[in-house]
């Protein structure tokens, strides 16, 4: 168990030194591009493979102590130790994570973006992949830091290389925001680990704050939050995320909203909540009402960019909504109670399908007509994709859907209980500043229902055109790159327990502390 | 040279001291062979004249390998045959390291001035000079009293401004040596005033005894004492180019022949910083409530002023990038000082971690240099857009140089310039010097700011094949294919056919630029190889 989550972390890298590397006589395959294509796909594959493993092997009965754990002394001087582990809450990231790499090397096999040669193109991929696995299996606050980095350039590198239009501002202004977020939250982990003499994050939690100040807390979390808080993205500091997003090539899209931002409320969850806890009490209010203000700005927004004549591009669309459901996720960890925080832990996992799912459907379309522009595809009645690829149509309607939240399938029931949380928040929080929040979500939530059906009108119904270019419909590799994720979110809405059993004792446990 | 000057007429007892050579072997291998490159250069023919830079090379090897047996112990030598425990020379693990540093720094210089040394730069005079300024550098970190210490400052510094001044004819370099040379002669005089203060007050100029007299110096010659302390501490201000003593820096690193600026840069600092080192924590601690205040403030304002005109500098100026890094050297001195200053506050040595850092920083730094002493053969005018597409054209040295730059901004994939940070920072954190500490981590994030923007430029597409990189944006499919080998960035090469012929690395470049990147990357991995120094006690 405890080689399986080292090799996961691991392997990426050594596969994305080898990607470099000339092949080897025997997996050359038909070219050079071809070759390397197929290595991404086998490498991602074997992670996928090993992290299925790993949550087969899982004890399902404890999934509140951490698993699979390697602890390895790495910089005395520093007190710094190689400590990795998975619990309820990381498991279903970690997989998450594993599935939507896979995926996206799959569809860059049979769809590489334009730009230069895939070597590069699947090291990147690769690194990424390490980075974003090793942020949700370290349990040491400098080994976070570093996997919270290393997925920086690699994404820098995707937009800057293999995106749009506008993308080299769009990526400087992506690593400029995380690069200072995440200084700053460097800041705050370092002030934990000093004043409390220690990195480890199991240490840390299971002391549950008592090892700190108050001031010590407020600082820290203040600190650590603007850092997390750029990535998740957090109203205010979201700025980066549209351009991103734009501009970004589909698979960088699809990993930027499926498995980046998850990293910023995993942080929220792993080490602000436990560590921290009174640090978090005085922000949870604040926390709170930019949480609802994105979940209101991002619909908004997204209102304003469905409506005709707006000129307003669907990706661009996709990434407000995202702000949105982020809004939904730090809504449920601002109340601090078990409730909220599961169910801003299951709308993590259910935003990472739908919306990887999203991307790859506004990616398939972006391919077919040239152009994510809503009003250059609807034309003057609507794109009419139930007429010219019914089952791109439908797929679209139902990612549209489940995404703004339709009961028995994904995206309910973590917003559901993100706000049930909310509605009866931790002690000492403040409820009728909750309850105003609460309000505000479910405004929110109609919103939401409001422009994805107007996205769904204005794309999939409309006169089918008699004249002009035949549209491929969905195609053999898209239908095995996007089908797991329809499985799953339809899996994950009909049984949530098979997530909430996971992930609900160890978010008591992170809560209580050593208290339990 | 000689440390024997400073034997004290010591009484009754013998006066014959035994010396062991062992010890004292990096330093002396060092003027030795300076000695033997002024003699060959007499008599070889201008045609042979490299041999003599490969006797260098050879002369600084062997001396590193003589620090080999000193790795552990500590050994002292020239030491008071009345008084054993007073020495002139002691090897002890700071004299190893910054030895080793200065010695490796010496030799990565070496490998940078091969070529220039063939075409522009009088061959003999250049490697006597760098020879004996390495010599005086690997003496200093072992030199325990005051007069030694000052020699070997000056045996490291004046053939320095000859150094910088050695591109003949050129109107840049003569004034960099002049200025060089004004501003560190005041330095000296300053520092021999306060010297000779600390002696009278004192009476020894061994740094154990003056630690011990200082504490309990006469009341009437109290300001005698404090003020000695002060100005040989501007003194070594000046040297290590703490603000506001740093204005000579961008202009003589300019003027100077690369590898010169690149020696200054890190040698030249890890003589001045250890030397201050030597002086406030081994003979100055009675006096910690002076200069501790006053080096954080110091520290301060060194890191703030580099890094804000760091921040300022315009990229298409001449020599935009080595004003750059010099601006960035001033700034890293901030960095170094913050660990002398909290060394005044709590009862550990905190020195460590000025050691650990500046490891990193003398490996990283070289580093930087040597790839811009690669940039600077095909575009004298080093500007910062001059690498532009750096990573189109040689992938590798754009690689090494960005790793570098990141190690010096403290940011993955350089992991050990992040820690070495994390470990000065904890050390002002544990001396209570938070505003300190807020001070460096504002810096540390305005210094991120155009260390990414010189990496960020390294990975854009070469001017010229801009405009048709962005039309080809267009999902057309046909841009991905010609990327067969090698780089990714093959597909922009065949529409800039005007673009001068990519010249060979010379060899010594070449081996300089990997071995700092090696370095690097075995630090990154092994961060506990530098920190280790951070949390033993060095004397």
């Amino acid at each position: 168990m405890q080689f399986l989550l080292a090799f996961i972390v691991v392997v990426p890298l050594i596969g994305a030194v080898a990607a470099l590397l000339p092949a080897p006589p025997g997996l050359r395959g038909r070219s050079p591009d071809q070759a390397v294509l197929r290595h991404g796909v086998t490498v991602t594959g074997v992670i996928l493979v090993a992290a299925i493993v790993l949550a087969l092997g899982f004890d399902r009965g404890h999934p509140s102590k951490m698993q699979a754990t390697t602890d390895i002394q790495w910089i005395p001087a520093l007190n710094i130790h190689l400590h990795l582990g998975i619990d309820g809450i990381s498991l279903p990231l970690l997989v998450l994570t594993a599935l939507l790499t896979f995926l996206c090397a799959l569809y860059s096999y049979f769809k590489m973006p334009s730009g230069p040669g895939p070597k590069a193109f699947v090291a990147l991929l690769l690194v990424l992949e390490s980075g974003t696995l090793a942020t949700f299996a370290v349990l040491d606050l400098v080994l976070f830091f570093l996997a919270f980095e290393m997925v920086l350039i690699p994404m820098y590198f995707l937009i800057a290389r293999w995106g749009g239009a506008e993308r080299t501002a769009a990526a400087w202004k992506f690593i400029l925001y995380t690069l200072l977020g995440s200084v700053v939250m460097l800041l705050g982990l370092l002030l934990i680990g000093l004043k409390a003499g220690t990195f480890d994050m199991v240490a840390l939690a299971t002391d549950n704050g008592r090892g700190l100040t108050t001031s010590v807390q407020v600082i820290a979390v203040l600190a650590i939050g603007i850092g997390l808080a750029v990535k998740t993205p957090m109203f205010p500091l979201h700025s980066w995320l549209p351009d991103a997003h734009t501009a970004a090539p589909t698979v960088g899209s699809v990993l930027l909203a499926g498995v980046l931002l998850k990293m910023g409320t995993y942080g929220f969850v792993r080490i602000v909540l436990p560590i921290a806890p009174h640090g978090m009490h005085t922000f949870a209010p604040y926390l709170a009402a930019f949480a609802v203000a994105g979940i209101i700005y991002g619909s908004l927004a997204c209102l304003a960019l469905a409506k005709q004549g707006n000129k307003g591009d669907l990706k661009r669309l996709i990434a407000y909504s995202s702000v949105g459901h982020m809004g939904f996720v730090l809504l449920g960890i601002a109340s601090m109670t078990p409730t909220g925080v599961n169910g801003a832990l299951f709308a993590n996992i259910a935003h990472g399908l739908i919306t990887g799912l999203l991307f790859f459907l506004v990616g398939a379309l972006k391919d077919r007509y040239g152009t994510a522009d809503l009003d250059t595809l609807a034309g003057a009645t609507g794109a009419a994709l139930y007429g010219r690829a019914p089952r791109l149509g439908g797929l679209l309607a139902f990612a549209a859907v489940a995404s703004l939240g339709l009961p028995g399938l994904a995206g309910f029931w973590g917003e559901m209980l993100a706000m049930f949380g909310a509605f009866d928040p931790a002690a000492g929080l403040s409820r009728p500043a909750f309850l105003t929040f609460v309000a505000i979500a479910a405004l929110g939530t109609l919103l939401t229902a409001a422009y994805l059906l107007v996205v769904v009108r204005r794309v999939c119904m409309g006169g089918k055109p008699s004249e002009g270019p035949q549209l491929a419909d969905i195609q053999g590799y898209e239908f095995a790159a996007w089908s797991p994720l329809v499985a799953l979110t339809v899996l994950a809405g009909l049984w949530p327990a098979v997530l909430l059993g996971l992930t609900d004792p160890a978010v008591q446990k992170l809560l209580a502390g050593g208290k339990s | 040279m000689t440390p024997d000057v400073t034997t004290a007429a010591a009484g009754t007892a013998s006066l014959v001291q035994s010396v062991d050579w062992v010890a004292i072997a990096p330093p002396l291998i060092a003027a030795a062979v300076a000695l033997v490159v002024l003699l060959a250069d007499l008599f070889l023919p201008p045609a042979r004249k490299p041999l003599l830079g490969w006797i260098t090379i050879a002369g600084l090897v062997a001396a590193l390998a003589a620090l080999v047996p000193l790795r552990t112990g500590s050994r002292s030598t020239f030491c008071l045959t009345a008084n054993p425990d007073a020495c002139s020379y002691t090897a002890d693990q700071f004299a190893f390291v910054i030895q080793a540093l200065v010695l490796g720094g010496a030799l990565l210089t070496a490998l940078l001035s091969m070529k220039d040394t063939e075409e522009k730069l009088p061959a003999g005079e250049f490697w006597f000079l760098l020879l004996s300024s390495a010599a005086g550098a690997a003496l200093l970190p072992a030199a325990r009293d005051l007069a030694t210490l000052v020699v070997a400052l000056e045996v490291a510094s004046l053939p320095a401004f000859a150094l910088v001044g050695l591109k003949r004819g050129d109107r840049l370099s003569s004034e960099a040596a002049l200025k060089f040379f004004l501003s560190s002669v005041t330095a000296t005089a300053v520092m021999l005033l306060g010297v000779s203060f600390v002696y009278a007050a004192t009476g020894t100029l061994h740094l154990t005894e003056i630690a011990t007299r200082l504490a309990d110096v006469p009341g009437q010659l109290g300001t005698v004492a404090e003020t000695g302390v002060v100005l040989t501490l501007v003194g070594f201000a000046f040297k290590t180019a703490a603000a506001p003593f740093h204005f000579w820096v961008p202009d003589t690193y300019v003027g100077a022949p690369l590898p010169v600026a690149a020696y200054l840069s890190v040698v030249g600092k890890a003589v001045g910083f250890s030397g201050l080192i030597l002086v406030t924590v081994i003979a100055f601690p009675a006096y910690a409530d002076v200069w501790g205040p006053a080096l954080a403030v110091l520290a301060a304002l060194t890191m703030t002023i580099g890094n804000a005109a760091a921040v300022r500098q315009a990229a298409s100026r001449a020599h935009s990038a080595v004003r750059l890094l010099a601006w960035s050297s001033v700034g890293q001195a901030g960095y170094l000082l913050v660990p002398i200053a909290a060394a005044a506050y709590s009862g550990d040595d905190k020195v460590g971690a000025t050691v650990a850092y500046a490891l990193m920083y003398a490996v990283v730094n070289l580093g930087a240099f040597a790839v811009a002493a690669l940039v600077a053969r095909g575009k004298p005018l080093n500007r910062l857009t001059d690498y532009r597409g750096l990573y189109a054209e040689r992938p590798l040295a754009a690689l090494a140089l960005a790793f570098f730059l990141l190690c010096l901004a403290g940011l993955p994939p350089g992991i050990i310039g992040l820690f070495a940070k994390v470990t000065v920072f904890s050390a002002a954190v544990d001396a209570g010097l938070g505003w300190l500490a807020v001070v460096m981590a504002v810096n540390v994030v305005v210094a991120l700011y155009y260390y990414l923007r010189w990496t960020a430029i390294l990975f854009r597409s070469p001017e010229s094949a801009d405009e048709p990189s962005e039309a080809a944006g267009e999902p057309s499919g046909t841009a991905g294919t010609a990327g067969t080998a090698g780089t990714s960035e093959i597909p922009e090469i065949p529409e800039i056919p005007v673009r001068p012929v990519r010249s060979r690395v010379p060899a010594p470049l070449a081996v300089a630029i990997a071995l700092t990147a090696i370095a690097g990357v075995v630090l990154s991995g092994l961060p506990q190889l530098a920190l280790h120094f951070a949390s033993v006690t060095l004397f």
